[in-house]
């Protein structure tokens, strides 16, 4: 028998780590949706370049609301930060063995990537803005006019959407001490449900813009940003249809990893599998079983499959439940992660 | 340079936490926070036991996860006596080196930055050992240079059993707790 | 009765005898290359003892930009050797405990609501003295008593023997160490007092019969254990709880709580039937050996594993550790031994084992004190007291030499001998501290005046008429402590740092009250330094250096055979007394003898207590530093015995004694460190003062559970493990 005591008793690290809340999470989903959603727009300009039409491609304007998202994603992390004031000591250092300072530095790059991709999209969405900053206009249409930028802003999309989708998951992998997190699965794992997530939000903003044209106005343009990415029309079937295509195909991975994640965790050493365990029968059990994997997965599987099959009608309904099931796994792996440590092997 | 580490026999430690309390007035650990504290292990059914005390901090571990993750630097091998430290006005209180340091020898301290024993480098300096180590009632804990084959802390582990803590997490903890 | 050994006269002779700030200036190195901001500033120290608790260990207060920083061990003192223990280095943690009371208060309320009104101190020194004037005039002044714990007290019990107030008592007689005093004190003439005369250091055996050095943080005996351990000494404890020190013992016994005396018995009947004892000493300093060895024939090991649960093997294989390590084998003599009502005679036995082991003296035994002297001030003569004291009437308690507490309570309730009308309470929580409260509130309900002096809003300041709010040690002047042990040695005690509030120094509160009882010529100095400085200059002591210092040392004496010292007893033989005539004339055993302690009813267990290495008693539990590291108490549950009542570890529950009494909430450890018909709760929590805010029914009170207690018939002692509980599982 083994009886442990402590007295250490610190917040947020006793008597379970819990340094990180709803922001890091939020964080790493909006992160992952952005990397999802640059690895979209980033194919599709690629076919753009090829010469094929911008505006009919859904995830052209993806550069506008994956910005919007980034702020988000950007305030929940600053939110997070105890230091606050000391936030530009980030970017004093590059810490090369740091994947945190690694993000830090991948964010920098994809903020003006994103804007700069978001040109594509100025006539339409913010035409005032062009007419106001002519130089933005001209340098809309210069990029619009040359499939070569178009492809390297491509090429610069996957990527930087690849390291960054990758990159939320690297940022727990790498921590030896919690053993939920002690797997190479994490970073794949989290790409993926970060581009299922992607194709869900883009379908989802898709779906719920009405065939009106853009409004024209400083407000209205913004806001035209968030609900009318897609211009003046909605989604054409064969858009929807490969939306939900990839996202069949994005959600079947992510299941898979998850499945690898777990058989690498429960043939580890004893700390691993009590991690596990704090996922499939403990504390975070009924959000894991309920909202991740049948809420979040199964059920979009199955809904999308009907869905593609015209079995039944189109819905929204698949988009939320994959951004909640997406959300969720960071919550539950940011929480679970956090409570997973290591226990001493028994006897010295 | 030294390679400073820490030895506390467990036969001789009675868990009396005089360490705890001197850390915190020398330090001003705040109150509600600690950066070293007692861990008891009773292993056995009655009526036969043993029971290991052990007086915990951070390790300053040779090869600190804590440092690694470390977005800024803040956390650091600080060259003196090769001892992990944290700079607070460079640490964003991102909590990474907390999520990282298996020990939970972390916290973040009231101001927002990380916070967790510094090996008294303050008094180390002066020529004192640190403060936990110098008010232990039973004499339980040395401190000194590993590196140095006649330092005490050498020729005690040199002379009797010891483990340290989670070696399996490969961070080569520099605390060592003598059985 | 009236012998005077060595302990004694030092004693006698310490108790006839009796600042600024002084201290190095160094600043502190800073700012090195880290942020975890090291501590900077000029700093300021100042030695003076510490009364965290009653050791008194020489310390340095260290003074940061004019704030207490912190309180370290002072190398110069022979206590602490350089060392405190955690209650004080979190000496600094009481100063700035935002719970302190900080203004005098005079009730406004009922007695035990805690209703209060913020007066001067000339108001409220002038209700003390008016009232007990009155007191004195209806009655006569014996009929105000004085309870006391502390250094703190001297002047209170100063002035107010001087008014003709002869009536005191302190816990540490009949609820501590006073069993084992008259036990010692009946076998070798002495009582071992404060602190013990125990060679830790160099024993090669030690037995610790209860006594839980490492929980029990009396820092030099804790000290000196690590060395034993250090040294490979055999230790063996009996406890029926896996203590700390049990952890660290070559054997220990598990024994039923309430049948050491049994176990001792049979230890000595191994030692004397295999002739294992030290038969030189014995045939040298022994008196009524045969009469003794005669007594203890049927007490076998076999015969008293049925009592203690320890097989037969074990403790014949103990006693034989001790013979071979004798002389270097030392039963330690226990401390607070109030356990079951015979602990007089049970100290006797752990005397007269150690007896058997020839220790007295000896390198690794019980050494000889060795004390100091420092001159008296030259005070007045005191009246001629015309009554006899009230706690002990026709010397009930025949060999009591101190006074009794429950008899002045006692005395209280039913005004007898003499009507006890006033109270003056110094540093003594009474309703945590003596048996029944009931009896202690039935006892107050009694009076015309209830004074206490605190530091904090204690349960016993509920109840007071008047409460004088005392500075903390670190903040006043007291007496010196002459104190002995292996060398004499005196130590001062000086103010470091201002009170937060309005509190006044107790030696200063004495000074005023005298004035106005007038009986002012009893403290004819100015202050504290002027007496101070003048028992130096009697002494041909440096007061500068003493105050600079902390610490004078005395002659070095030899304290063991081995070193040249001779040794005498103070007793009717002049010889150890394995049988004591004096016993046998009172109509009590002049050899020890076991009785059964009572078995536990159905669905009960028995309730022990002791200490923790963070707390003491029932004073620190609001400390800043303390309460972080223990808000709470546990109680101790055997896995098996928790599993069976559905109690899981943890969970809270309350614990209800025989008499109904239940307490508040706390939490089960449960644990396989104890015996399973054994229950164990560390003393001092479960505070019912709404005043103590931070320590607010946080635990239970193992003293409210101790309603039933036992009074030791030889000297008065009471009784604490004499209560059993069963679960009362919250709703
Ligand atoms: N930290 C700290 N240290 C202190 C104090 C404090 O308040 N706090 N107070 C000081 C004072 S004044 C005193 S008097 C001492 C008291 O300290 P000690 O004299 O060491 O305490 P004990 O009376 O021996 O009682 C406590 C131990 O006895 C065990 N015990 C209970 N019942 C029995 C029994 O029937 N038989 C045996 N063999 N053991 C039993 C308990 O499990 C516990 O381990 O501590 C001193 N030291
Ligand atoms: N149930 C049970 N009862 C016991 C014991 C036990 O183990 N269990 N132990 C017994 C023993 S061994 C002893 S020694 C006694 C201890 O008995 P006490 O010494 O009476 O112990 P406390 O309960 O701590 O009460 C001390 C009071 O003094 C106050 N005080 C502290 N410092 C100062 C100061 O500097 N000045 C003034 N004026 N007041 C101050 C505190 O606030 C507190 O109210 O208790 C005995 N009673
Ligand atoms: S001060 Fe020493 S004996 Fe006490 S707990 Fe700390 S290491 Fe152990
Ligand atoms: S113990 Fe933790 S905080 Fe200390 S050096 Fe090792 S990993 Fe870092
Ligand atoms: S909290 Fe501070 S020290 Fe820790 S990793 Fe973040 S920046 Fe570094
Ligand atoms: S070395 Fe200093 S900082 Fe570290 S635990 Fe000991 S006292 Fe605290
Ligand atoms: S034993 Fe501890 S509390 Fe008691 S006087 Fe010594 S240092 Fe102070
Ligand atoms: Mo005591």
């Amino acid at each position: 028998m083994l009886e442990i005591t402590s007295t250490r008793h610190n917040p947020l690290v006793d008597p379970v780590l819990s340094v990180w809340s709803w922001e890091i999470p939020v964080y790493l989903f909006f992160g992952g949706m952005i990397a999802g959603m640059m690895i979209l727009a980033g194919l599709n300009m690629l076919r753009l370049a090829k010469g094929e039409r911008a505006e009919g491609f859904y995830s052209v304007q993806t550069p506008i609301l994956g910005f919007i998202l980034m702020n988000l994603g950007m305030g929940a992390l600053f939110l997070d930060l105890a230091h606050k004031l000391f936030v530009y000591r980030v970017y004093m250092a590059f810490e090369p063995l740091s994947p945190m300072s690694w993000g830090s530095w991948v964010l920098l790059l994809v903020y003006p990537v994103i804007l700069v991709s978001a040109l594509i999209r100025l006539p339409q969405a913010w035409p005032w803005l062009g007419e106001r900053l002519p130089v933005l206009q001209r340098l809309s249409d210069a990029l619009v006019a040359s499939p070569g930028k178009i492809r390297l802003l491509g090429g610069l999309n996957v990527g930087l959407g690849i390291a960054l989708g990758i990159y939320t998951g690297i940022l727990l992998s790498t921590m030896v001490a919690r053993p939920l997190w002690n797997s190479a699965i994490l970073g794949p794992l989290f790409l993926f449900s970060g581009l299922s997530a992607a194709a869900a939000m883009v379908h989802l903003v898709a779906s719920l813009v009405p065939g009106h044209p853009a409004p024209r106005s400083f407000l209205g343009g913004a806001l035209a940003m968030l609900v009318q990415p897609l211009g003046d029309r909605p989604p054409e079937p064969r858009t929807a249809d490969g939306l939900i295509k990839a996202d069949l195909g994005f959600l079947a991975i992510e299941l898979v990893l998850i499945g690898l994640l777990f058989i690498g965790l429960l043939s580890s050493s004893a700390s691993h599998v009590a991690a596990v365990d704090l996922l499939v029968s403990g504390k975070y059990a009924t959000v894991f079983w309920g909202v991740v994997i049948v809420a979040g997965i199964l059920v979009p599987l199955a809904l999308q499959w009907l869905e593609l099959g015209h079995r039944i009608p189109h819905t929204v309904i698949p988009a939320v439940l994959v951004l909640a099931g997406g959300f969720a796994l960071r919550w539950v792996m940011v929480g679970a992660g956090q409570a997973s440590h290591m226990v001493a092997a028994a006897g010295f | 340079m030294p390679r400073f580490g820490m030895v506390i026999d467990t036969l001789k430690c009675v868990g009396c936490m005089d360490c705890v309390v001197a850390c915190q007035t020398e330090n001003d650990v705040p109150q509600g926070y600690c950066r070293d504290w007692i861990v008891t292990e009773t292993r056995g059914a009655f009526p036969n036991l043993t029971l290991e005390i052990r007086s915990e901090r951070c390790n300053h571990c040779d090869n600190p996860p804590c440092v690694t993750c470390c977005p800024t630097g803040a956390s650091h091998v600080e060259d003196f006596g090769r001892t992990v430290q944290v700079t607070a006005n460079q640490c964003i209180g991102c909590k990474a080196c907390l999520a990282a340091c298996p020990y939970g020898a972390r916290f973040v301290h009231p101001d927002g930055y990380a916070d967790k024993c510094t090996f008294c480098l303050h008094r180390v300096k002066e020529g004192k050992d640190p403060a936990c180590v110098s008010v232990c009632p039973t004499h339980c804990m040395a401190f000194g240079d590993l590196d140095d084959p006649k330092s005490e802390v050498s020729r005690l582990l040199a002379s009797r059993k010891y483990h340290t803590l989670l070696p399996e997490a490969g961070t080569k903890p520099r605390v060592f707790y003598l059985t | 009765m009236e012998q005077l050994s060595r302990r004694r006269f030092l004693k006698i002779s310490a108790a006839t005898v009796g600042a600024g700030a002084v201290g190095s200036q160094v600043p502190v190195v800073s700012s090195l290359a880290m942020g975890s901001k090291p501590p900077a500033g000029k700093v300021e120290t100042i030695p003076t003892y510490c009364e965290m608790c009653f050791w008194k260990c020489g310390g340095i207060a260290h003074i940061r930009d004019g704030k207490l920083w912190k309180f370290e061990g002072n190398p110069l003192d022979p206590m602490s050797k350089g060392r405190l223990c955690p209650r004080g280095t979190a000496a600094p943690g009481t100063h700035n405990d935002p719970d302190r009371i900080s203004k005098p208060l005079i009730r406004t309320g009922e007695r035990g609501k805690e209703e209060f009104k913020a007066v001067t101190w000339g108001e409220a020194l002038d209700y003390v003295a008016e009232r007990m004037k009155k007191i004195a005039a209806e009655h006569g002044p014996e009929s105000i008593a004085l309870w006391k714990h502390g250094t703190g007290s001297r002047f209170f019990e100063h002035v107010m023997r001087a008014y003709g107030c002869i009536n005191k008592g302190a816990p540490s007689f009949a609820q501590c160490r006073g069993p084992r005093d008259i036990g010692y004190l009946l076998t070798y003439g002495t009582g071992l007092g404060s602190p013990e005369p125990t060679d830790i250091a160099n024993t090669k055996c030690l037995v610790l019969i209860g006594t839980h050095l490492g929980e029990n943080m009396h820092n030099t005996q804790v000290q000196e254990f690590a060395q034993a351990v250090a040294n490979k000494a055999t230790i063996i404890v009996v406890d029926p709880r896996y203590s700390v020190a049990a952890s660290k013992a070559k054997y220990w016994l598990p024994v039923k709580p309430g049948t050491d005396m049994a176990l001792i018995l049979a230890w000595c009947n191994v030692l004397v039937a295999e002739g294992l004892y030290d038969k030189e000493f014995v045939a040298k300093h022994g008196h009524g050996f045969d009469k003794f060895a005669a007594a203890i024939k049927d007490s076998t090991p076999e015969w008293a594993e049925a009592e203690t649960g320890i097989p037969a093997a074990t403790i014949r294989a103990t006693a034989r550790e001790m013979a071979i390590a004798r002389p270097a084998a030392l039963v330690h003599p226990g401390r607070r031994v109030n356990w079951y009502g015979d602990d007089a005679q049970r100290g006797r036995a752990t005397a007269l084992l150690n007896a058997l082991l020839g220790n007295w003296g000896r390198k690794g035994g019980l050494f000889i004190q060795a004390g100091m002297k420092v001159a008296g001030y030259p005070f007045p003569k005191f009246p001629e007291a015309t009554k006899p004291k009230a706690d002990n009437p026709d010397h009930k308690w025949p060999f009591a030499d101190e006074e009794v507490t429950t008899g002045l309570r006692e005395a209280t309730i039913t005004g007898k001998p003499y009507p006890i009308k006033g109270w003056v309470v110094y540093a003594s929580n009474l309703n945590h501290t003596l048996p029944n409260e009931k009896e202690t509130i039935e006892a107050i309900n009694k009076l015309d005046l209830l004074v206490v002096v605190d530091t904090h809003p204690a349960e016993i300041t509920g109840y007071a008429d008047v409460v004088l709010p005392d500075t903390m040690f670190l903040e006043r002047h007291d007496d010196f402590y002459v104190g002995w042990g292996r060398q004499g040695w005196a130590a001062i005690r000086q103010p470091v740092i201002a009170p937060p509030g309005e509190q006044k120094p107790a030696w200063w509160m004495a000074k005023e009250l005298a004035n106005r009882l007038g009986v002012g010529q009893y403290m004819p100095f100015k202050d504290m330094d002027e007496y101070l400085a003048a028992r130096c200059e009697k002494s041909g002591i440096d007061y500068a250096k003493f105050r600079k210092e902390g610490v004078v040392m005395g002659p070095k004496d030899p304290i063991t055979v081995e070193e040249g010292a001779g040794i005498a007893f103070d007793t009717p033989s002049g010889k150890v007394e394995f049988y004591s005539e004096q016993l046998a004339k009172a109509g009590f055993d002049p050899v020890p003898k076991y009785t059964a302690p009572e078995a536990a009813p159905a669905g009960f267990f028995r309730l022990v207590t002791g200490r923790a290495p963070v707390h003491t008693f029932s004073r620190t539990q609001t400390n800043l530093l303390l309460r972080d590291l223990m808000k709470e108490n546990e109680v101790w549950v055997n896995a098996e015995t928790a599993a069976k009542a559905g109690l899981k570890h943890g969970q809270y529950v309350k614990l209800k004694n025989q008499d109904g009494v239940v307490s508040n909430r706390v939490k089960v450890k449960a644990t396989q460190r104890i015996r399973p018909d054994t229950l164990y709760m560390v003393y001092g929590f479960g505070h019912t003062s709404r005043l103590l805010k931070s320590a607010y029914l946080m635990g239970a009170s193992a003293a409210q559970l101790n309603t039933r207690y036992k009074v030791d018939p030889l000297m008065g002692g009471t009784s604490i493990h004499q209560n059993f509980v069963t679960f009362e599982k919250e709703a």
